[in-house]
């Protein structure tokens, strides 16, 4: 019988510039699949005003060697600006927003209204018998609040997924 | 000034203004307007193939004999898949193409339309950049980046997907070159510190070795010829991968052979001794490394490579180089200034003991052919003509590998990263194009020919005298070979039954047939293949139950391999047969 290893990995936080052509987010999206690598989060959007750029932000978790070969198979393609490793390049912010829905009557209620006071957690849209939540924070942050909510009546999380910056004056 | 024109006469003129000589295609529904175009065109030569991976195999062969970079056109749907196992191999081999595919109209895509494939998304990840051009004043800019990405940096090829609509609608058309966005700009020159470094480590080696690849060929004729001024510095002994063989003269004291899984007996072990291992332009392939905790466990490496992804993926190197292979070379040449390299006499001593094993030697065979021999009078016979030799995949390609010489870069045409069967006979046919006047010879094997067989008839209609030399064992032999070291002798599916007669066959496309039963035969089949003025096919029999030695088993280090009369075993263990 033989068995397939598996080697100790490491959390990165991948910033790209990229031009905003067609496909582009398919090209990054496969290259991942197709070399075997694992994309816990992706964010995309524009950042120039006239619509040529977008910022995507991915994370990824693996081996330091396979880290280097993902930056390197980003960088290669065409329409691929930079990547910069905010992890490696650090210290950054990374952030994220989640939309957390929350059901209950009584005690729960009031409870789950108490905590997300406690985590900054905003009320964005309320019945009688329902929250929705709006959270932004570090990913393990949310994971807590959901965890939390996990006994007060969640119904349905949604979450962008993680942007990033270098602190600090230096831009990217 | 500027002036009206159709996509597809825009592409047309835009090619010509490329310096392209050929288009290697196919005609179809979605590229009608295009052909249309090509109409009475003088200045282009469209070479009309049998079947579009015919078409992207010959661009390459083309490409790879010249320099050049390879056009292929074909249409939208089957015309585009069918070349994608060319597209894939020029990927995976550095080959600069252009592949200019038609595609339905721009309001019917993603209607599931006739003749419709996702072009774009299937190419996606077997070329270095495609593109779906939308609206005709594009087109000009497009082509013009194409070219630059296929044929700058690591070569590779490029997929424009044009919609039948955006051949037919006018744009204008500039008279002059067309403004680039310079968003790719590979790094031609290594870091001057990293240069002073590998002047450091090769003037300071005891054990050092050359490990070239096919980027010093795609880097061009100069690299070659910076390679050897660097090795006559040095005197370090050369090896080379399957795709860089020419690179280095096969003549010289100092070449080693080829290396890796069917590699020489010395070149492995100078590769595991060595203490320094200076890497221009290859890859670390499996195929090269074998068992990889095993590979050059005492060396210093220096990998020099114009692709940054190609550093440390599966071997980590010390000194890492980024940068154009003769470029490099140059530098680590201006940077030796009278630098004196080790006194190699231990080394070499070591060498010659190795090359005492005669790793390529193999048995007399009374009865029939032995397929080395064979190769061995085709290279006899044949190297004052210089020849430019293409294959297909299989023991043919090892054997030719191994007992074909080379003297120079470009005159070697195999498949060796994709490993594509039927690459060999649409790829002389490219390269006979590209090269007229000289000596073209395909070496296949009895089965890889039958894959691209329907190209005989582009070499009648073009009038090119290529040959082909398939060596008939009736096994796909290398498949053959497998299943007996692996699977013991289990020989599942691996006879090439029904074959044609290959005589008959070559006469049937007008071509000249001849046909080599035993040794007698052997020098006067080649010779009349040389002397006849056409194309032929020489059916030459082999010894049917050869092997291909040396070789490294799969899973094993460069100093477990098996060479010519090992007694080897009939299985293997699954962690070996999955390694491979």
């Amino acid at each position: 019988m033989t068995k397939i290893e598996q080697e100790a990995t490491e959390r990165h936080v991948l910033m790209l510039t990229v031009d905003n052509e067609a496909g582009i987010l398919a090209k990054i999206a496969g290259l991942f699949t197709a070399r075997g690598y694992n994309i816990d989060s992706l964010t995309v959007s524009e950042i120039t005003g006239d619509h040529q750029v977008s910022r995507i932000t991915i994370v990824t978790h693996g081996p330091p060697a396979v880290i280097d070969q993902i930056r390197a198979q980003l960088e290669r393609l065409i329409p691929v600006h930079k990547v910069v490793d905010l992890t490696e390049q650090g210290p950054y912010v990374e952030r994220e927003l989640a939309l957390i829905k929350v059901v209950g009557k009584g005690e729960a209620r009031v409870e789950a209204l108490r905590l997300a006071e406690v985590f900054r957690a905003r009320p964005v849209d309320t019945t009688t018998e329902s929250f929705v939540f709006e959270l932004t924070g570090t990913p393990e942050k949310i994971d807590s609040f959901v965890a939390l909510m996990g006994d007060l009546g969640l119904v349905e999380t949604a979450r962008t997924g993680v942007v990033g910056m270098i602190r600090g004056k230096s831009s990217t | 000034m500027t002036e009206e024109r159709s996509g597809a006469q825009i592409l047309v003129e835009s090619l010509v203004r490329q310096g392209v000589e050929f288009v290697f295609g196919y005609p179809g529904g979605a590229v009608l307007p295009i052909y249309d175009a090509l109409f009475g065109e003088e200045r282009l030569r469209h070479i009309l193939v049998r079947h579009e991976a015919g078409a992207a195999h010959a661009a390459e062969g083309y490409a790879r004999s010249t320099g050049k970079p390879g056009v292929v056109l074909v249409t939208s749907g089957p015309g585009a898949t069918n070349a994608v196992t060319g597209i894939a191999d020029a990927f995976l081999d550095s080959i600069p193409l252009v592949v200019i595919t038609g595609q339905v109209g721009t309001p019917l895509i993603g209607s599931d339309a006739f003749q419709e494939a996702d072009t774009v998304g299937i190419t996606r990840h077997c070329c270095k950049h495609n593109y779906l051009v939308k609206d005709p004043a594009n087109l000009a800019a497009v082509i013009d980046e194409a070219f630059q990405i296929a044929t700058t940096g690591r070569p590779g090829p490029v997929v424009i997907d044009i919609p039948k609509d955006v051949q037919i609608a006018t744009a204008n058309f500039p008279e002059g070159p067309v403004q680039r966005r310079n968003r790719y700009s590979p790094q031609l020159a290594g870091g001057e510190a990293e240069i002073a470094q590998a002047v450091d480590l090769i003037a300071k080696a005891k054990a050092p070795v050359f490990y070239t690849g096919g980027g010093v060929i795609n880097s061009g004729p100069r690299a070659s010829e910076l390679l050897r001024e660097l090795q006559a510095l040095t005197k370090a002994p050369v090896t080379s991968t399957l795709m860089g063989l020419g690179a280095f003269p096969a003549d010289h004291e100092d070449w080693l052979g080829m290396l890796g899984m069917h590699g020489t007996y010395e070149a492995n072990w100078a590769m595991n001794q060595a203490d320094l291992i200076i890497c221009v332009g290859a890859r670390f392939d499996d195929r090269v490394t074998g068992r990889l905790d095993a590979f050059a466990p005492n060396s210093t490496k220096i990998h020099i490579d114009i692709d940054r992804a190609s550093i440390n993926k599966t071997v980590r190197v010390d000194l890492p180089i980024i940068g154009d292979c003769a470029t490099v070379l140059q530098q680590i040449l201006d940077g030796w200034k009278g630098r004196k390299a080790q006194d190699l006499t231990a080394w070499k001593a070591r060498v010659t003991e190795w090359r005492a094993k005669k790793s390529l030697s193999y048995a007399e065979n009374p009865a029939a052919i032995p397929p080395q021999r064979a190769i061995e009078r085709l290279f006899e016979l044949t190297k004052a003509h210089d020849p430019i030799i293409s294959t297909e995949v299989g023991q043919h390609q090892m054997w030719a590998a191994q007992h074909f010489h080379f003297f120079g870069p470009n005159k070697w045409l195999t498949s060796g990263g994709l490993g594509t069967m039927g690459y060999g006979l649409p790829a002389i046919i490219g390269a006979q194009l590209g090269n007229p006047g000289k000596l073209c010879i395909d070496i296949a094997g009895e089965a890889s020919i039958q894959m691209n067989i329907q190209e005989l008839g582009t070499a009648t209609q073009y009038r090119l005298p290529v040959k082909i030399f398939i060596l008939n064992n009736e096994w796909m032999g290398m498949v053959r070979q497998w299943q007996e070291l692996t699977y013991e002798s289990r020989y599942s599916n691996s006879y090439s039954d029904s074959l044609p007669d290959f005589v008959k066959l070559a006469q049937a496309y007008g071509w000249k047939g001849i046909s080599i039963e035993n040794e007698g035969q052997l020098d006067a089949g080649i010779q009349e293949m040389i002397d006849y003025d056409g194309p032929v096919i020489v059916d030459c029999r082999v010894a049917k139950d050869a092997n291909c030695f040396p070789m490294i088993p799969s899973g094993a280090a460069h100093t477990d391999m098996l060479l010519p009369g090992d007694v080897v075993s009939g299985t293997m263990d699954d962690e070996a047969k999955a390694l491979v």
